[in-house]
């Protein structure tokens, strides 16, 4: 993926920053700029606000990956995840800070910020969410090639997605 | 709108095809379909080509003219149109293909599918066809295609106590059916033992619950049918062409062991052609992941919603049922060049609908259906053939 299309969607990737309906409230992730639960009517359009996730979720499936997707080879095998927010939006991610035989449906689990990928020879590396189990918060031992933490962001936080 | 008829039918084999080039195959499959059908390329009136990814595959974008034009057919000017739907590509082309004949726009249209998948590294290759899911939201956080089914097959085992065994009796299916099919990619038989254990990929899912990387082309010729008898002694009516589509991400589907744009499709399908699940005889269902297979004939209503493992363990479609699912070999094993899949199923079935399937011919078939879907099912299409005795 080319450097600009993956910066373009670092905010969310960074900070989950999502969007709510004013009309129904119902919580999307990523944004949209259209509801579709009230889509019928177009009472959605332009009212549509930022809405931050917390990070907070639950497994709701997963698969342990051996053929990796490119720029994942060095991960495998990897726990990958489709992960239910408490606020309601489900996303797909990598689940960390476990072994992949103990990731279970119903688990637990947080975001947490790290390094996605390495990208070709130049050696791009993209950042965004992945989620850990809730119980080892930030405590638990890493799975050693997770250990690296994503560095601060390059775009600083929008303040206006921080409302939720 | 007018009945279509298919008219005439071509294929190529299906597999590594290194010693033939995109247009040969392109235009073999399509010239089949033309001399099958018994019409002068004089009388055409257009063809649509069913295509995900030439210029990722083959630096070569707008196709469609190029095997219009080495068909020998560029001095006729005739509409070529390429049809992208990823891995529903070819049955898109098909329903576009349908409509055109059906609105009264064109009398004769072929409709092509063709992929070429080899010429790049496997690694390439699988890049190219997992952005058929989104990459912004799945893969750039380390999903593929295998690993977005394997999380349905999960779901679903974990829903409703669907086995790994049950998985792994398509594939076993499959290559059984394939090993009749002289153009298959793949004409050996595989036990359950060896699906069951076959290198793992995305857990649940081992290599063989996996269609290969295939090249191939399919063409169909399509007509009115009235007047069909002209062209052929068995017309085969297209009785329902339906598209139904869905969220991009499987993520942010209604429920995850369900592919609602196949549930849509299917109804519609079965409305337009005024049958129900058990009037079909023949069915070419998409299995480019055993997980799919099995959700399809419950989503298109073969079976209830959860009884697709028990349906698989008990051989229902397997010959001891109604309805006889992908005689052709499926994905699995007739392979899967994903422009041409959707047309290769349709031309299984008018096959089958002629009686002119040899080993595999299911004794009086006269209704088949074919499903063909798009990523992990933000497309689903779903044609419906019917004998014309
Ligand atoms: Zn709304």
């Amino acid at each position: 993926m080319t450097i600009a299309r993956f910066w373009r969607e670092t905010p969310r990737r960074y900070n989950l920053g999502g969007s709510r309906c004013s009309v129904c409230t119902t919580v999307y992730f990523p944004p949209r700029t259209v509801c579709p639960t009230c889509t019928a009517h177009r009472q959605s359009l332009g009212k549509m606000e930022p809405f931050q996730l917390s990070g907070e979720g639950e497994v709701v499936t997963f698969s342990i990956v051996h053929e990796p997707a490119e720029g994942f080879e060095m991960q495998v095998p990897y726990a990958l995840a489709i992960v239910k927010a408490v606020e309601g939006p489900l996303l797909t991610g990598q689940v960390v800070n476990v072994v992949p035989e103990e990731v279970k449906i119903g688990l637990k689990v947080h975001a947490t910020f790290r390094k996605l990928r390495e990208e070709g020879a130049a050696g791009v590396i993209h950042y965004g969410y992945k989620f850990a189990p809730k119980e080892e918060a930030g405590t638990g031992p890493r799975a050693g090639r997770e250990a690296e933490p994503a560095p601060t962001p390059a775009l600083s936080p929008d303040p206006s997605r921080a409302r939720a | 709108m007018r009945d279509v008829a298919i008219l005439g039918i071509g294929m190529t084999k299906f597999g590594e095809l290194w010693d033939h080039s995109f247009r040969e195959i392109g235009i073999e499959a399509g010239f089949q379909a033309l001399v099958d059908g018994k019409l002068g390329s004089h009388d055409l009136g257009g063809l649509y080509l069913g295509n995900m990814a030439s210029g990722a595959f083959l630096e070569q974008e707008h196709i469609a003219p190029l095997i219009l034009d080495y068909a020998g057919l560029a001095g006729h000017h005739l509409p070529a149109i390429r049809v992208e739907a990823g891995g529903a590509s070819g049955a898109m082309a098909l329903h576009e293909g349908y409509l055109a004949v059906a609105s009264g726009a064109y009398d004769f249209v072929v409709v092509g599918g063709a992929e070429k998948m080899t010429d790049v590294s496997d690694t390439e290759a699988a890049r190219i066809v997992d952005a058929t899911a989104d990459t912004e939201w799945e893969l750039v956080f380390g999903a593929t295609l295998p690993s977005l089914w394997a999380m349905v097959a999960r779901k679903h085992m974990h829903e409703y106590g669907t086995r790994r065994e049950d998985l792994a009796a398509l594939p076993v299916h499959d290559h059984q059916m394939a090993s009749k099919n002289p153009l298959a990619h793949f004409r050996n038989k595989v036990t359950l033992d060896q699906v069951v254990n076959s290198g793992m990929v995305a857990d649940p899912l081992g290599l063989l619950d996996c269609a290969p990387l295939s090249d191939g082309a399919a063409a169909v010729l399509l007509g009115p049918l009235e007047g069909a008898r002209k062209y052929t002694d068995t017309p085969v009516k297209i009785a329902a062409s339906q598209v139904a589509c869905d969220t991009m991400a499987l993520h942010h589907r209604r429920d995850l062991t369900t592919m609602d744009s196949t549930v849509f499709a299917g109804k519609r399908a079965f409305s337009q052609a005024r049958r129900k699940p058990s009037d079909v005889q023949v069915a070419e269902i998409d299995d480019a992941y055993s997980i799919g297979g099995l959700v399809a004939l419950e989503d298109l209503g073969f079976v209830a919603k959860g009884e697709g493992g028990v349906a698989m363990r008990d051989g229902r479609f397997f010959g001891k049922g109604p309805t006889q699912i992908n005689t052709s070999g499926g994905l699995k094993a007739q392979g899967r060049p994903f422009g041409a899949v959707g047309v290769a199923q349709v031309v299984e079935l008018v096959r089958q609908l002629r009686g002119e399937a040899k080993e595999r011919q299911v004794a009086g078939a006269q209704v088949g259906l074919a499903h063909n879907v798009g990523g992990t099912g933000a497309t689903s299409v779903v044609t419906v053939l019917e004998r014309m005795n």
